[in-house]
Order: C-alpha cells, then sequence, then structure tokens
C-alpha cells in the first residue's frame, strides 16, 4: 500500500533524524528547557511556536551546537552530537538577523560555506547558481547585502543556508523582519522550496499563523517545556490545554463542573443555566473542574431560538469588523461574553444582525472541546 | 545657508584663532629669508634647502619612522587580542582585574611610565636605543588601540560570527574571514592613533632612548633649548602639512563611502516598493 499522507510520526519503524532524550539547559540558575523528548522526522517542516522566552530559540540553537545540553542526548541520525562544534555538523542555520557577511557579494556570501569545504571552482560555481536561480537572486549575484531589500536579504540568507546541502535546515524567526504580505508570498516560497530540496527544516516562530501556514507538525512550548506536540489541524481542532487553545487562535473558555455518562459529558457552568453537552473520551470524576473551548466561528449566530442541545441566549454588546468575517461579541445574562465569527455572504448595508440585539448561540455537541487543564 | 549671529561668528573667530594662530605664525616665519626667527626679512624656502642637507634631522626622522611603524604595527595586534578577550571571552578570573589593568596606562603620567621602563631596561641589562622605544611606545599605544578596536567589538553583531562557525569556519577562520574584514575600519584607526601616539611622543621616548638613537621630537626639543631656528619652523610646518593632508584624505574618503552607501541603500528600498 502507498502511503500517500506524510506521516512518519505514525510509523513506529520510522527512526527519527533528531532526537532530543530527556534533554534539560540552565543558564546558571534559570532553566530554559526542562527535560524535553522530541523526534523529528527527514523531510519534515516542523515548527517550534511559543511566546518569547519559551525557550524555543535556545532548542534550536542547541541544534545547530551554539548551545550544549546541561544534562541529555541530542541525537541526529542516531549519534550523539554533543560533542560536535558547529562547523562540524551538517546542520546550517538561517540567522533572524539574516547575519550576512556585509563585506561579501551576494555570490560570495552563498559560496562561503561551499569554499570552507574545499571543493572545486566549477563545482562551487555551479552549486551556486542552482541556489540563486532556486531563490530567484541571478541578477544581484555582485551587489553587496546593504543594496538589497528586505525581501532578497531574507532569500541570500536561505540560499546561503541551503547551499552547502545540509541534512537539517534551522530557520530563526525567518520571516520577522518582512512586512505581512510579502511574508505570506515567502511562507509559500518556503514550503515549495523545502519540498524541492527535500530538506528537513526546523523552523522557530511566535507567529501562529505562520506556524499553522509551513509546518507538517507544530510543537507548542511553554516556560521550557512542550506543551503539545501534533499537526497543525489537531493542535487547532484538538487541543490538549487550554493555554494550547488560546495560544493558537481565537476561543472562548468556559469553566465549570463535569458530570459524565458515557461519552457525553454534561457542564455545569452557571447557576441557572442549563448545562452544555460536550463530548470527549477522557473519564472525568464527578464534579471535576473543567473547561469548554470553543472556537469562534462553530458557533451559530441565530434570532429565533435553534433546536441544538448547547444554546445561550445574549445582547451583542461589539462588533469586529473585518471585511471577510465579523466577529460579534455577545453578553450573556450570567455575565459571560462569548465570541462568534460569521461570514459575511452578504454586503454590509443587509447585515443581519446590529448592536444591542438579542440573539442565541448555539453549537452542536462536538463543536466544543472538553480540556482538564 | 542661514545666516549667523554676530555671537556666533564672535565665537568661532575667537575658537579657530586661539587653536590655530601659534600654528599660522610658524607656518609664515618657516619662509622667513632672516635668520632671526622674529623678524621678518622677505619669503625664502632656504630653510627647507637645508633642512634637507642636515643629516641629524634626517637620520633623527628615520628613527621616529621607523619606530612609529614597527610599534604601531605591534600595538595593533596586541591591542586588538586585548580588545578581543576583553568583549568576547565573557567573564573569566581576573576579568576585571585585566580590563583596569588595560586601561591603566592611559591615565598614568608619562614621565611615571617612561620611568618605571627605564628601570625595567636597566634592569633587565637591555641597552637602550631604536629596539627601547619601540617596546616603550607598544606599551603605551596598545591601550589606546584596544579601547577603539574593543568599542567596535562590542557593537559587533556575533550572529556574523556564528554563522561564519555554522557554515564549516574554525574559530580562527571565523576571525580571520569574517571578523577582521569588518571591523577593518577600527583596526585602521587603532593603527593611525597608536603611529600618531608614538610621532610625536618626547616623554617615554626621552627615557627609553639611548645616546645612538633620537627621535625627531626629542631633536627638536634639544634644538630648541638652543634657540629657535627657522629650520625648526620648516620642518614643523612639512609635519603640519602631512598631518593636515592626511586627516583631509581620510575624512573625504570615508564621507564618500558614506554617502555612496546611503544611496545604495535607498535604491535598494525604492527597487523594493
Amino acid at each position: 500500500m502507498p502511503q500517500t499522507v506524510f506521516a512518519p510520526w505514525e510509523d513506529p519503524d520510522e527512526k527519527p533524524l533528531i532526537r532530543f532524550q530527556n534533554v534539560t539547559k540552565k543558564f546558571g540558575d534559570f532553566t530554559a528547557i526542562q527535560s524535553i523528548d522530541l523526534d523529528i522526522y527527514t523531510r519534515e517542516f516542523f515548527a517550534l511556536l511559543g511566546p518569547s522566552g519559551c525557550g524555543k530559540t535556545t532548542l534550536m540553537r542547541m541544534l545547530a551546537g551554539f548551545e550544549t545540553p546541561t544534562t541529555g542526548k541530542i541525537l541526529l541520525g542516531g549519534e550523539d552530537i554533543a560533542a560536535t562544534p558547529p562547523n562540524k555538523r551538517p546542520v546550517n542555520m538561517m540567522f533572524q538577523s539574516y547575519a550576512l557577511f556585509p563585506h561579501l557579494s551576494v555570490w560570495e556570501n552563498v559560496a562561503f560555506g561551499l569554499k570552507r569545504e574545499g571543493r572545486e571552482k566549477d563545482e562551487i560555481a555551479t552549486r551556486v547558481a542552482d541556489m540563486m536561480r532556486l531563490t530567484r537572486l541571478d541578477k544581484f549575484a555582485r551587489r553587496k547585502p546593504h543594496q538589497l531589500s528586505g525581501g532578497q536579504r531574507q532569500r541570500v540568507a536561505l540560499a546561503r543556508s541551503l547551499a552547502k546541502a545540509p541534512k537539517l535546515l534551522l530557520l530563526d524567526e525567518p520571516l520577522g523582519a518582512l512586512d505581512k504580505k510579502l511574508r505570506e508570498e515567502t511562507q509559500f516560497e518556503l514550503m515549495d522550496i523545502q519540498e524541492k530540496t527535500g530538506t528537513t527544516f526546523v523552523i522557530v516562530t511566535h507567529d501562529q499563523e505562520e506556524a499553522m501556514t509551513v509546518a507538517s507538525r507544530v510543537a507548542v512550548m511553554d516556560e521550557g517545556q512542550l506543551v503539545q506536540v501534533s499537526t497543525p489541524d489537531r493542535i487547532y481542532e484538538y487541543p490538549n490545554s487550554v493555554y494550547v487553545a488560546d495560544f493558537i487562535g481565537d476561543v472562548n473558555i468556559i469553566e465549570g463542573a463535569a458530570s459524565q455518562s458515557g461519552d457525553k459529558v454534561l457542564v455545569t457552568w452557571a447557576e441557572g443555566a442549563s448545562p452544555l453537552v460536550a463530548t470527549s473520551t477522557a473519564m472525568l470524576t464527578k464534579d471535576q473542574h473543567c473547561y469548554l473551548a470553543i472556537r469562534p466561528e462553530k458557533i451559530t449566530i441565530t434570532a429565533e431560538e435553534p433546536e441544538t442541545t448547547n444554546k445561550v441566549h445574549g445582547e451583542i454588546i461589539d462588533i469586529g469588523y473585518l471585511g471577510n468575517i465579523s466577529t460579534y461579541h455577545v453578553k450573556l445574562p450570567t455575565g459571560h461574553m462569548v465570541k462568534a465569527q460569521s461570514t459575511n455572504t452578504r454586503r454590509l448595508s443587509r447585515r443581519n444582525f446590529t448592536w444591542e440585539d438579542k440573539v442565541w448561540l448555539s453549537w452542536s455537541d462536538t463543536a466544543a472541546v472538553l480540556l482538564e487543564r | 545657508m542661514r545666516r549667523m549671529s554676530g555671537f556666533n561668528i564672535v565665537s568661532l573667530t575667537f575658537g579657530l584663532a586661539f587653536l590655530y594662530l601659534p600654528m599660522v605664525v610658524l607656518v609664515i616665519y618657516s619662509f622667513n629669508a632672516s635668520k632671526l626667527v622674529t623678524v621678518w626679512a622677505g619669503f625664502s624656502t632656504q630653510w627647507y634647502g637645508e633642512l634637507i642637507r642636515d643629516e641629524a634631522f634626517l637620520d633623527a626622522a628615520l628613527v621616529t619612522l621607523k619606530v612609529g611603524l614597527i610599534s604601531s604595527t605591534i600595538a595593533t595586534v596586541l591591542g586588538t587580542m586585548a580588545a578581543w578577550i576583553l568583549v568576547r571571552s565573557g567573564r573569566f578570573l581576573g576579568r576585571t582585574l585585566f580590563s583596569g589593568m588595560i586601561y591603566a596606562p592611559l591615565v598614568m603620567p608619562e614621565v611615571i611610565t617612561g620611568l618605571s621602563l627605564l628601570l625595567l631596561f636597566i634592569g633587565i641589562d637591555l641597552d637602550r636605543g631604536i629596539l627601547t622605544i619601540v617596546l616603550a611606545h607598544t606599551t603605551f599605544s596598545m591601550c589606546y588601540v584596544s579601547v577603539v578596536v574593543s568599542s567596535r567589538l562590542a557593537s559587533f553583531d556575533t550572529s556574523l560570527e556564528e554563522a561564519a562557525l555554522d557554515l564549516g569556519c574554525t574559530p580562527w577562520q571565523s576571525f580571520r574571514l569574517v571578523t577582521l574584514p569588518i571591523i577593518a575600519p577600527a583596526v585602521i584607526s587603532g593603527w593611525l592613533l597608536a603611529f600618531t601616539l608614538s610621532l610625536d611622543d618626547l616623554v617615554i621616548a626621552s627615557f627609553a632612548a639611548g645616546p645612538s638613537s633620537t627621535t625627531l621630537p626629542m631633536k627638536i626639543f634639544s634644538a630648541v633649548r638652543l634657540g629657535v631656528s627657522p629650520e625648526i619652523n620648516a620642518l614643523s610646518t612639512i609635519m603640519i602639512g602631512i598631518v593636515a593632508m592626511g586627516v583631509i584624505l581620510f575624512s573625504l574618503m570615508s564621507k564618500r563611502t558614506m554617502i555612496r552607501q546611503q544611496q545604495e541603500e535607498r535604491d535598494a528600498a525604492r527597487a523594493e516598493a
């Protein structure tokens, strides 16, 4: 059976390219990385996502060889690389500041790593030309970095780090310095290049949209620990904690007490309000404290009372108009504020709801995710 | 151009006069035909001719040049190494002591530096001559070099060095191929500073010099004690001329580079938009 979906992490026989074994990194008293176990597979586009200071950059710098783990092992292709200096690793990095050598031309920047390997002149020329074509830099070969725009510099940095054909390419916030439109274009370019070259990419970013767009798997980090490692869609649809649900996209969190019967869970969330229903495979104890996470786009807004299991009544306080969609902030009599999104299929002047309208919000029992923490 | 107020014109005139009037007088009198320095007797370039024929002066000039070139080069190497250690090695045992000691000679009175060097040379029984002057000049000018270079290194983006390592450089290669070319302007100005300091040092050279090695400042100083001669004026005029030309050339060149760089950056930004 040919496998059509790329999911080596689900195959127990697949050997990981990189394996973190119980890795901890301390800077003095400060613990940057707290006993992490992680496997990254060949040809993956792996994203490390988290707020600044969560340890994602430290994790990447350990792969590059600029930091060594305090305890634990990092294996690359089965070998411990802790003692290997950065210049001996088959790993290259694209720096956040690009770190282009200002005194060298674009061509020399790209050729820099190849020259250190002592390759033949012709071979270097061919390889550099290939890289320049791949990143559409042909015209700029003789320019110096300061003669380039931000987007061009970013492409030089990428070409330079790809030139040595590393087993693993590390990208540290590669698109942080670009404006939004260029960033979105470049994300697709990056994916395209990753596919063409077949290199394993590990990207560090604090931009959740970027991680979701480019990555085959995303690791959400917080305070030196991995909170959840999964594919973008599972991270979004099945977050394992309030932290992940809140970090990725928009979400409504409703706290309550659970009472379970089979895979249905009734959540008592406010006095006098009928309990909300969710499905869960977890086993919750009676009256256990829990959270319901509901994405705004999974909530339907209607004027009449709908026939669904989960429904609440409230008043529209605010409307966020984004052009393609609108976000409605609805205040419930219990004081909860719930966000609901709807697509603007009709022109704004013919919108159904406006400020201070009384509306019903409803969602199915599978729309909400039940979280224990 | 904005018109200047009367007060500004007066301050400018006074400031410039204060700085340059003595030199202007010196330059004018170097073209004096009379042997008496204070009496103007018409225009002449005869003192320049006599200067060229005066072997003692030429010898002194040669010694000064040699000492300057050698000592500033050694000082640049040592000063750059010291700066590197101070900026890059992070904390190590004795770092505070080392950085304090690097800068101490900057504030040390020259007489004390000179005297201590003299005692050292006598103590280790080193014959005084060009070698001892070179050593002495290296000692005090490397501090200046290390100040200049370390201020450049402090603002140096370390990710450039990491990128070099990442692309397969050994630490030494990364220094030679990336760091050094980028900090080169600071290293060169450190060298120039050391060279100038060596050229006009009188006090330390007097302590370190032997009978056979006289530098130009020492020669001028001893000649002036016997009375100011027009020859000295001519010599000083030549030195002023060389220094002025060097400064003007250097600033013109750096200004042009700066303007070109700004222009190119603007072009690149426009090309993107």
